[in-house]
């Protein structure tokens, strides 16, 4: 996903927003200051080291921030959505350890393993056959799940789930699509299973 | 969420030392353990819950994070997490029900997270007791009253319910526990002790606050389920409002012995009905030494929720409870084993 360009032209639609919003509300100083603040981890603040698609990250962060919002306010990486923020939608799934988990019911300073999100699955620039899958499959509408579903679907396959489509189900059920996209993400899957098993 | 320290323990010892004693009851205690963190973080964000210091004891995997099974039966450490747990061979052959109750429950997301200690402490999804922005929950705030009484309450318990607390308890793995008669490891500031998983909860009475016989400071760090000629022929029937991902409405874990087509040894454990997880033990008397057909199972059925109380929208739990206690009765006696 390319959106740290220095190239004016490529400014991303959350660049945009985020521009315009600080500029309409005078308050682009006090954006700066809360980021410095923010950048320190505020008071209470612990240091802790993340492996994040294999490079490491060190930062400082108040005991209650999630995985999710440290990868989505402090890192930039916005694939994660929050959707509920309680751990029932899925749309914020990343992998630990390389299995399916919640990063908004998982506080960063209690993360252990390594943390894969959807950033990394693209091979520069080249669609992960999951991604390629979901698109050939139209398994998706609006997207908002879609991150997620896609790190499931990736575990799914590798954790030997995708054997049916009752298995495929049953595994991708904490993923909820409100498109309701279910049968496509089936087949999206299955299409995936065999090009990542050849 | 409100402010809180964070701690990690290395070892139970260290664990038990951090989170101290206080007067209060264990829910609502200023130290909570943290594990998966799957119940607490989300009860947090709430405010139903409000710790001000996490003792995170998930380092303790090492020591408690382990499924050993033995001639004698299974020992369980309370960090193995809901998906190992499930996946175990020798559970899904051994003890199925055990790895049924895990399989049926949650999403992938959270059996890969959650710890197995943490899960059988899951508190309730009643949503006075999830949301402040209810004034009465006794669960949340003890003394203020019962929102889901005369609220709404077609998801709460009609088995061990008091005029103080009708909440369901929301587990499926308790259950198992339930059935198969298992005991939980627990070490606190006064040392270990082993306790029967059926004395772990507590009816809500007049203090639904108080969920649990454990102690200040006492921490779960595992599980033992004995062998026995009925764990094999074991199963979990769930019902519930969608087939994947939902908590249930009424279910039934149960686990048979039998020989020359009599019932000689009977266990069952009822959830989705009741305020803790439920060892049925008058159903089981009424199938004991008895074939088990669709008569016997009915009877015992029907003794199994002669005690039960209804509010209005749970009315249809009694009659439901019933049909899912005799089809896993069926379902266990035909199992070839």
């Amino acid at each position: 996903m390319a959106r740290s360009s220095g190239d004016p032209t490529s400014l991303s639609r959350r660049g945009v927003l985020g521009v315009a919003g600080a500029s309409a509300a005078g308050m682009a100083a006090f954006g700066r200051a809360k980021a410095e603040a923010e950048k320190a981890g505020g008071p209470g603040a612990a240091s802790i080291d993340l492996t994040i698609n294999g490079v490491s990250h060190r930062l400082a962060v108040d005991p209650r921030t999630t995985l999710l919002d440290v990868l989505r306010e402090r890192l930039g990486m916005n694939g994660a959505k929050k959707g509920c923020d309680h751990g029932q939608c899925g749309a914020c799934t990343v992998l630990l350890d390389g299995k399916p988990a919640l990063s908004c019911l998982t506080l960063a300073i209690a993360v252990r393993a390594p943390v894969t999100t959807i950033e990394a699955l693209a091979d520069n620039g080249a669609l992960h056959p999951m991604q390629q899958a979901f698109i050939d499959q139209d398994a998706f509408q609006c997207g908002y799940c879609t991150p997620g579903q896609i790190l499931s679907a990736v575990a799914c396959v590798q954790n030997a789930h995708a054997g049916s489509d009752e298995g495929i189900r049953e595994f991708m059920s904490g993923n909820l699509c409100r498109c309701a996209a279910y049968p496509h993400i089936v087949e999206a899957v299955k299409q995936a299973a065999s090009r990542m098993r050849a | 969420m409100r402010p809180f320290a964070y701690q990690r323990a290395g070892s139970a010892e260290m664990a038990v030392s951090l989170a101290g004693s206080s007067a209060t009851a264990l829910t609502l205690a200023p130290v909570q353990f943290l594990a998966g963190g799957t119940t607490l973080l989300d009860l947090m964000k709430t405010g139903a819950m409000a710790p001000r210091r996490l003792v995170d004891i998930n380092d303790l995997a090492d020591a408690h994070g382990r499924i050993e099974a033995t001639p004698g039966g299974l020992r369980i450490g309370a960090l193995v997490r809901m998906a190992d747990a499930a996946a175990d061979p020798t559970i899904r052959r051994d003890y199925p029900v055990i790895a049924q109750t895990l399989e049926l429950a949650a999403s992938q997301q959270l059996r890969n997270m959650a710890s197995l200690g943490g899960n059988v402490l899951q508190r309730t999804r009643c949503r006075y007791f999830r949301d402040p922005s209810w004034p009465s929950c006794n669960k949340r705030a003890p003394g203020s009253g019962c929102g889901a009484l005369a609220g709404v309450n077609r998801l709460h318990a009609v088995l061990g319910v008091s005029d103080a607390c009708i909440a369901s308890y929301p587990g499926d793995f308790g259950q198992a526990l339930a059935a198969l008669d298992a005991a939980v490891e627990i070490v606190g500031p006064n040392g270990a002790r082993v306790i029967p998983f059926t004395d772990l909860h507590r009816a809500p009475g007049a203090t639904p606050h108080i969920e649990t016989g454990l102690q200040s400071g006492e921490l779960i760090v595992g599980f033992r389920v004995p062998a026995g000629p009925w764990t094999r022929r074991s199963l979990y029937v769930k019902v519930r409002d969608r087939a994947s991902y939902e908590f249930a409405l009424a279910s039934a874990a149960v686990a048979l012995e039998v020989a020359d087509g009599i019932a000689r040894t009977v266990r069952i454990a009822l959830g989705g009905v009741a305020t803790r997880p439920w060892r049925a033990r008058a159903a089981e008397i009424a199938l004991t030494g008895r074939p088990i057909d669709e008569e016997t199972a009915w009877a015992a059925a029907d003794a199994a929720f002669a005690g039960a109380v209804t509010h209005g929208g749970n009315d249809f739990k009694p009659e439901l409870g019933r049909r899912t206690l005799v089809r896993a009765l069926i379902e266990a006696a035909r199992m070839e084993v």
